[in-house]
């Protein structure tokens, strides 16, 4: 039961914390605006990445059409596909995953699920979504300014980043690119310490850290990695900024471009990308560990069973968190850096699957024995397990220093992370926002609509990014704007490049059938109740649907057992609230 | 019942497209094959895991679907079960990196009589120094880059003065030799790849990196950049043909040293 799992911590504590006078809206503005409640941050923060992230996905058309049928749109010239790239690459993992889980799921859930009445910090809270809005305009800006965004891809590597044989990189791409990422940085920084501090704060009575629902958790230590992650990005940002507009070296040697003598010396491209990296491994996590957590309360919910092995997730989602900033380099493998680093990055990374695998176990055996609901948050749980367990995989070839040398910067490479942080993570975020949106709107989304999404979706991703391993594992290199001829590349390599262009264009059209259903069903959709897939977690027990600024009633719920008691034996229904007392009067 | 079939269609599909598929490596055409072997040990024990992951998904799903009067089973924990999971997976990570290590360390033991030799790129070409008689490759200084001295080579220093420069040619290897490639880029990152070397390295503004490897074949093979340098990345191609140690030396006789192009 519950309590034999946690038999320390059944006691709630008495004493009652004051309760805080929130700030009510006054107004339209204050209400949907510039509102302090973190349900209406969240849902703002969710629409703005949803938005920028329609961005990233008609990029991603761009390219693919490019890469499918090479020569054929003359305006996808090599500078406008590197911007393609580049910017593609860095809304989905940035703006659109980061924000969208923590500052979305995040806020929306963090209060609700824990019984507290708002943030810790609610005007703080409000703060880091418009500076992150502020973000997304700086970023958007650079569409529009002379020479475009920048094309330095993604992980927007010096020197190139910064000299005139890039996109952007001798006009104003690069700039705005970094002071996005600055300003990103900054409204992050501001809604992460509210996070953490509610966690830790403001639980209301009875819950425990070894009650909170593992979605929490895992949004719990993203954001405790992402504030200690963000600032290496940062400094690095700020460094190339200084050395882009005021000619210091932090990352530039003595240079020769395109036979001109350039100014700079003594500087360490291999510096920024330790910088980069030491943020853009724990980067992973922190989309891959909020999608852990809430596929595990997908799971558990409808398949009607107790998430099987709670502590042990607990610590693998822990141990994972701290593992993942001691393997940064091995996305260097073979940048140059000195080899002997191989030995302990490939160690620590193969180190890191174990806790990883464990998470798979648990949630294979929370199914197993289970009464499984195919409804469409489970089908969207299933289609993570089955993408993240074939991504996962595929990083124990690259993560293996010397597999790693023939397939780094290969297609292999892509089509792993596109899996393994793509992929997987937004089926948890569709799988979560069906599971969510009855409690957001007040109404279910339709089902059937639901189901052809997931379908085209996951079967789609699945017939993109599967075969693209092999194209990696023939030699074809990414970042390149047309492989041309290469006596390694068959003509059967063509034929499946334009195969998976045609299928990413049908996978993006269907995205198109999730935003309708998302607006059809705000007025159309079937009325939900407070409660439609007999949930146990607290953001279900509110005494209103959608809940109220402050989300309880007048009294804050007390909370008696963990978050997983389905399918309870001798219990009158298959789950019991986390606010329900124990029938028998034991101490609770 | 349908999803659990398409689940299954998925594992075993991934397995059927793997044997089928026509897309595979090129053959090798260095010594690296212990590469390719720890790759071959990576697929069959990431390949059985897929399989029993998903297979065992999909079983669940078929057996333990919703239908009246189905009740799930309450059991928080399995101490055993969890135990013995987490050591077989153990075993599996071990099984993959301790050949992955011992290959490695052979990848970062450099041999002794490997013959050093340069490749150094720019936006968006190749350039390649062989060391003269001396069986040395003299220093170099980007700054001292300049239209008669393309690579930068030291003209104090007597062992650059009979190092071979090789521009808008391929780069020639004799068959069977040891070579140390050490790696220069004068202005932005570069990555010299030959798939079927299987070997690369970034090579680095400021800094000289390295790989080695032994070509156990003779023939042409395609160098690509494999590392993002700006827009002309796709066409930075280059060639390295390798050839008996008697079609390399009269090769090798054609060829400018660094003092005959300097004199003129």
């Amino acid at each position: 039961m519950g309590e034999a799992v946690h038999p320390a911590n059944t006691a709630i504590p008495h004493d009652h914390a004051e309760e805080v006078e929130l700030y009510h809206p006054h107004s339209w503005w204050t209400r949907y605006v510039f509102s302090q409640d973190a349900k209406v941050i969240g849902v703002q923060y969710s629409l703005t990445a949803i938005g920028i992230g329609l961005v990233a996905l008609v990029l991603s058309w761009l390219m693919r059409l490019q890469l499918g049928f090479p020569g054929t749109f003359d305006f996808i010239d090599p500078p406008a596909y590197y911007q393609f790239i580049t910017m593609h690459g860095m809304i989905m993992v940035v703006y659109l995953l980061t924000a969208l889980f923590l500052g979305g799921f995040g806020n929306y859930l963090i209060p609700l699920m824990l019984g507290a009445r708002d943030m810790v910090f609610p005007y703080v809270n409000m703060l880091s979504y418009w500076v992150y809005v502020l973000a997304v305009l700086v970023l958007v800006a650079s569409f529009f300014a002379p020479g475009g965004p920048t094309g330095a891809g993604w992980t927007l590597y010096p020197p190139q980043a910064i000299l005139s044989g890039t996109p952007g990189g001798q006009d104003w791409g690069i700039i705005l690119m970094l002071l996005s990422l600055a300003l990103f940085i900054i409204g992050f920084t501001m809604g992460g310490l509210n996070y953490v501090v509610t966690v830790l704060q403001a639980r209301t009575r009875g819950m425990t850290l070894m009650r909170m629902p593992l979605t929490i958790w895992g949004i719990f230590t993203a954001t405790v990695m992402a504030l200690l992650a963000f600032p290496a990005l940062f400094v690095g940002a700020v460094m190339m900024l200084l050395d882009r507009l005021l000619g210091t070296s932090f990352f530039m040697p003595s240079l020769v471009e395109m036979g001109q003598q350039l100014k700079y010396g003594g500087g360490s491209p291999i510096l920024f990308q330790h910088l980069f990296w030491f943020f853009g491994h724990p980067e992973v996590y922190i989309v891959a560990l909020p999608a852990f957590g809430i596929v595990s309360d997908l799971i558990a919910t409808h398949a009607r069973r107790n998430i099987f092995g709670y502590r042990m997730m607990v610590w693998a989602i822990v141990a994972i968190g701290a593992l993942s900033f001691v393997v940064w380099a091995h996305h260097m493998y073979v940048s140059g850096m000195n080899p002997y680093f191989g030995f302990f990055f490939a160690t620590t990374t193969l180190i890191i699957a174990i806790p990883t695998a464990i998470k798979v176990y648990n949630w294979l055996l929370t199914l197993w024995r289970g009464d499984i609901h195919l409804n469409v948050p489970m089908l969207f749980a299933l289609g993570f397990i089955v993408t993240f367990v074939n991504g996962g995989l595929t990083g124990l070839f690259l993560g293996n220093v010397v597999v790693d040398v023939p397939l780094s910067d290969t297609m292999f490479v892509v089509a792993h992370f596109h899996m393994v942080m793509g992929v997987a993570p937004i089926m948890v975020i569709y799988g979560g926002i069906y599971h969510w949106y009855p409690k957001i709107t007040g109404r279910m989304l339709d089902e059937t609509m639901g189901k052809i999404h997931f379908w085209v979706t996951f079967l789609g991703a699945y017939l993109i990014f599967f075969p693209m391993h092999y194209l990696g594992l023939l030699g074809v290199p990414r970042r390149y704007h047309d492989i041309g001829q290469a006596a390694f590349v068959p003509d059967s390599a063509h034929t499946l490049n334009a195969f998976i262009s045609v299928v990413a264009l049908v996978v993006g059209a269907a995205q198109m059938l999730f935003l309708f259903n998302l607006a059809w069903s705000l007025r159309r959709g079937r009325q939900a109740g407070p409660n439609p897939w007999g949930a146990t977690t607290l953001e279900w027990q509110t005494p209103e649907t959608p809940p109220g600024h402050g989300n309880f009633g007048p009294e804050l719920p007390v909370v008696h057992r963990w978050a997983y008691d389905y399918s309870v034996p001798g219990a009158a229904r298959d789950f019991i609230p986390q606010n329900e007392p124990d029938p028998a009067g034991r101490a609770a | 019942m349908a999803v659990a079939l398409i689940l299954l269609v998925i594992a075993l599909g991934s397995v059927v497209f793997h044997w089928l598929s026509p897309w595979w490596w090129t053959p090798i055409a260095s010594n690296w094959h212990y590469i390719d072997t720890t790759l071959i040990i990576t697929f069959w024990i990431t390949g059985i895991a897929f399989v029993a992951v998903v297979g065992f998904l999909a079983w669940c799903v078929y057996r333990y679907r919703h239908r009246p009067g189905q009740k799930a089973h309450y059991e928080p924990e399995n101490k055993r079960l969890e135990l013995w999971l987490t050591a077989a997976t153990a075993l599996g990570v071990a099984a993959m990196l301790a050949p992955g290590l011992f290959v490695w360390s052979q990848f970062v033991t450099v041999p002794r009589d490997a013959t050093e030799i340069e490749v150094v790129g720019r936006q968006w070409q190749w350039s390649y120094r062989l060391p003269g008689k001396d069986g040395r490759l003299g220093t170099s200084d980007v700054r001292l880059i300049s239209d008669g001295n393309p690579l930068g080579l030291n003209p104090d220093d007597p062992a650059g003065h009979d190092d071979v420069v090789v521009e808008n040619d391929d780069l020639h290897l004799p068959v069977g030799r040891p070579v140390k490639v050490l790696l220069r880029a004068v202005d932005v990152l570069h990555d010299f790849y030959v798939p079927e070397f299987r070997a690369k390295m970034d090579m680095i503004p400021g800094s000289v990196t390295y790989f080695w490897f032994t070509p156990i074949r003779t023939g042409r093979f395609e160098a690509l950049c494999a590392e993002l340098c700006g827009t002309g990345h796709p066409m930075m191609r280059g060639g390295v043909q390798v050839q008996t140690e008697a079609e390399y030396q009269a090769w090798l006789q054609g060829q400018q040293t660094f003092a005959q192009l300097a004199a003129r």
